[in-house]
């Protein structure tokens, strides 16, 4: 065999969590040389190791001299041509599973750079008119305009002004943040010196969860070897401290100035008094990361023929759950939700029938599979109830009891509220207890209720139909009066849950109480 | 000043001149001690200029920092939806058993690991695709 092969294996954390740096060490053994990559997503095969285009996946130590001698059982064939990756259209994700993440080389040679070089040529005005021509759009959850966002922390008075990158990444089923800061860290950095560029802004934060160790530590050496390139441009990493609800922009902003991460009632918008007060660009990881394409030469108009309606561009789509072919799948804007399940996820791990998806992390609805032909679209979800959030889909097949995952929806709200508000921090707790209420087939009377001198509290107990209804007002509650979007949203996992599968709500057996007619 | 004393007020110092310099603060304090009580608090209020309270009131808001410290080690387990997906629930029962009163079993939601849970962090090691005796094994080494 020849000596100077290249082995290429992710050091990505899914990549590592799954013995990647043992079988790199394996590698290097066997006198092979061995580059750590970024992940190509496919996650079900990782750790996947890459000799001449050819993938091998996933493999363990006992792998090693079938695939360096070319017998290995766990061929793939060529990595480009794997149906996974040939159906992809890859933007923000072009570099993946190709460049050494903290490279320099390996993201000049790839058009590192090239659309920070530009945006400096072309000036602020012409910036934020190509990112407005792209049509992106915020990709942490709302949606919102990027290049409108910028215009308005344009337009602020200066001279301090930020780009606060939100690295926070909470939402269950979702990792491609984390993939693009462990993958190709320079692309964001790159999309946030642009972003300054545009705004007038030469500070920047990303504040990355905690539970991202691997990203904290490749962001902030990446940081360290690009000072030069981005300056007069700077960037630091803030690392969270495991509070969901400081995804959120404003908690955010709360906690970066190191404060309780509270949430802030808007106006004033973060784009006019931001960080410190200050006007502050506040976008997520995927929306940065898209900028470098757009502003390299005919990136706006490229970008902006992709997509449907008023989601154009692509979207970094994150397949997780009980899903056969787990990872990441970059597509254009349109695409359903029984191709993404079935014709590239391949079903359920599990071979049992899909019951239920979440779109759109823990906020997101429960869809059913009779709605399955949703299309990828901000505004289609809208009027569906349901959300894309940050792109997450978790599979759960037909073993979920749905009845516990609404209440898991209402228990996460209550843990992670910021208390804000009465709604959302009390009325999360009601809600568990509601639910197992009704799963419990309702209550007695309890003992003041029964006394004499409540003479509008109902004898009777109360039946689970009527905590039911109880459980909907409650909803409505915490709907429409919330501040944000957590104790906002709880509501649509819950009574999505309710509306398509009554029936994990019924109390087990039907056992009715023998209710007390005193 | 007591030695911890010192020691909190020269992690305080060595933020100064940094914007916001309250969580980086927090962090170095609970990694050196396991925890973020009283007495830091105190020493961070005098430096910061802030009362104990708004001190306080930051330390109680997040998960990652504690009031006092837990000498055992401990295993962090996600059990956030695509980890229960995956069956996540169905190993609690022997993870507590696995742990006993040695290690400490905490909740997370979502290591980012999602379509290839469960899965679980002990210090900055990650775990992924557990079944109930790659978990035991995970908490009898941590
Ligand atoms: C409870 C809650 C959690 C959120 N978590 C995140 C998050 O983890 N990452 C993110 O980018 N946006 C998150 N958002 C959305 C942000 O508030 C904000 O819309 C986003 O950072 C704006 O950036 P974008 O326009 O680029 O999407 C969250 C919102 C809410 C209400
Ligand atoms: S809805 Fe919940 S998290 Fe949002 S501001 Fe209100 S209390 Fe805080
Ligand atoms: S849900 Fe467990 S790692 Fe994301």
């Amino acid at each position: 065999m020849s000596e100077t092969r290249i082995v290429r294996i992710s050091d990505d954390a899914l990549a590592r969590a799954l013995g990647a740096d043992a079988l790199a060490a394996a590698f290097a053994n066997k006198g092979v040389e061995v580059h750590r990559t970024s992940s190509w997503g496919m996650q079900w095969l990782e750790p996947l190791v890459e000799i001449e285009g050819m993938g091998f996946g996933p493999a363990t130590l006992d792998d090693v001299d079938a695939i360096l001698a070319g017998t290995s059982s766990k061929a793939i064939g060529e990595i480009v041509e794997h149906p996974f990756i040939a159906r992809q259209q890859r933007l923000t994700f072009s570099r993946a599973g190709q460049t050494r993440p903290t490279n320099l080389d390996d993201y000049e040679e790839t058009g590192g750079w090239a659309g920070l070089r530009r945006a400096r040529q072309i000036g602020s005005e012409a910036i934020i008119e190509e990112v407005l021509a792209s049509g992106l759009r915020g990709r942490g959850g709302a949606g919102f305009p990027a290049g409108i966002k910028w215009k308005t922390v344009a337009g602020a008075a200066g001279p301090q002004k930020y780009i606060v990158c939100n690295a926070d990444e909470g939402d269950s089923g979702t990792f491609a943040d984390r993939m693009v800061m462990e993958g190709d860290p320079y692309a964001l950095i790159e999309g946030m010196a642009i972003a300054g560029e545009a705004v007038g802004a030469d500070q920047g934060y990303i504040y990355c969860r905690s539970e991202y160790p691997d990203s904290i530590r490749k962001l902030t050496e990446a940081l360290k070897l690009c000072e030069g390139i981005i300056a007069p441009f700077r960037c630091e990493v803030r690392t969270g401290a495991g509070a969901y609800v400081c995804g959120e922009e404003t908690s955010l902003l709360n906690s970066l100035e190191g404060k309780r991460g509270e949430v802030r009632a808007k106006p004033p918008l973060p784009a006019l008094e931001g960080l410190f007060g200050k006007p502050t660009v506040v976008n997520n990881v995927l929306t940065l990361s898209a900028v470098p394409h757009i502003l390299a030469e005919g990136g706006a108009a490229h970008y902006g023929a992709l997509g449907m309606d008023r989601s154009k561009g692509t979207m970094p789509i994150q397949l997780a759950g009980n899903i056969k072919h787990g990872g990441l799948f970059e597509t254009a804007f349109g695409i359903t939700l029984r191709e993404l399940i079935y014709d590239i996820g391949g079903g359920t791990e599990s071979g049992r029938p899909v019951k239920a998806v979440q779109v759109g992390g823990p906020l997101g609805a429960y869809i059913h599979p009779d709605q399955f032909d949703i299309r990828f679209d901000y505004e289609e979800y809208t009027v569906a109830d349901a959300l894309i959030g940050h792109g997450g889909i978790t599979v759960f097949d037909d073993t979920a009891d749905m009845g516990q995952m609404a209440r898991f929806a209402m228990e996460f709200c209550a843990a992670e509220s910021c208390g804000k508000c009465t709604p959302c921090r009390i009325g999360s707790i009601r809600g568990v207890e509601l639910i197992d209420r009704i799963r419990a087939g309702g209550r007695k009377a309890d003992a003041v209720e029964v006394l004499p001198v409540m003479h509008n509290a109902s004898k009777k107990g109360r039946l689970p139909e009527q905590d039911i209804g109880l459980l909907t007002d409650l909803c409505e509650t915490m709907k429409f009066g919330s501040l944000c979007a957590l104790g906002g949203f709880t509501p649509y996992p819950v009574m999505s849950a309710l509306k398509n599968w009554p029936e994990d709500f019924m109390p087990e057996s039907e056992k009715v109480l023998d209710r007390n007619d005193a | 000043m007591s030695t911890k004393e010192q020691r909190v007020a020269e992690i305080v110092a060595e933020h100064a001149g940094r914007e916001g310099p309250m969580l980086p603060i927090l962090h170095d304090i609970q990694h050196e001690f396991g925890c973020v009580d009283g007495e830091a608090e105190r020493v961070i209020a005098g430096a910061l200029n802030l009362s104990r309270a708004d001190v306080h009131g930051v330390v109680s808001f997040y998960h990652d920092f504690h009031e006092k410290a837990d000498p055992r080690p401990e295993v962090q387990i996600c059990r956030a939806e695509a980890c229960k997906a995956r069956g996540v629930e169905n190993l609690m029962a022997g993870a507590k058993q696995a742990a006993g009163e040695r290690v400490k079993l905490s909740t997370v939601y979502c290591l980012g690991l999602c379509s290839a849970g469960p899965s679980a962090r002990v210090g900055d090691t990650l775990h992924a695709r557990l079944d109930a005796a790659a978990l035991a094994k995970v908490i009898e080494n941590a």
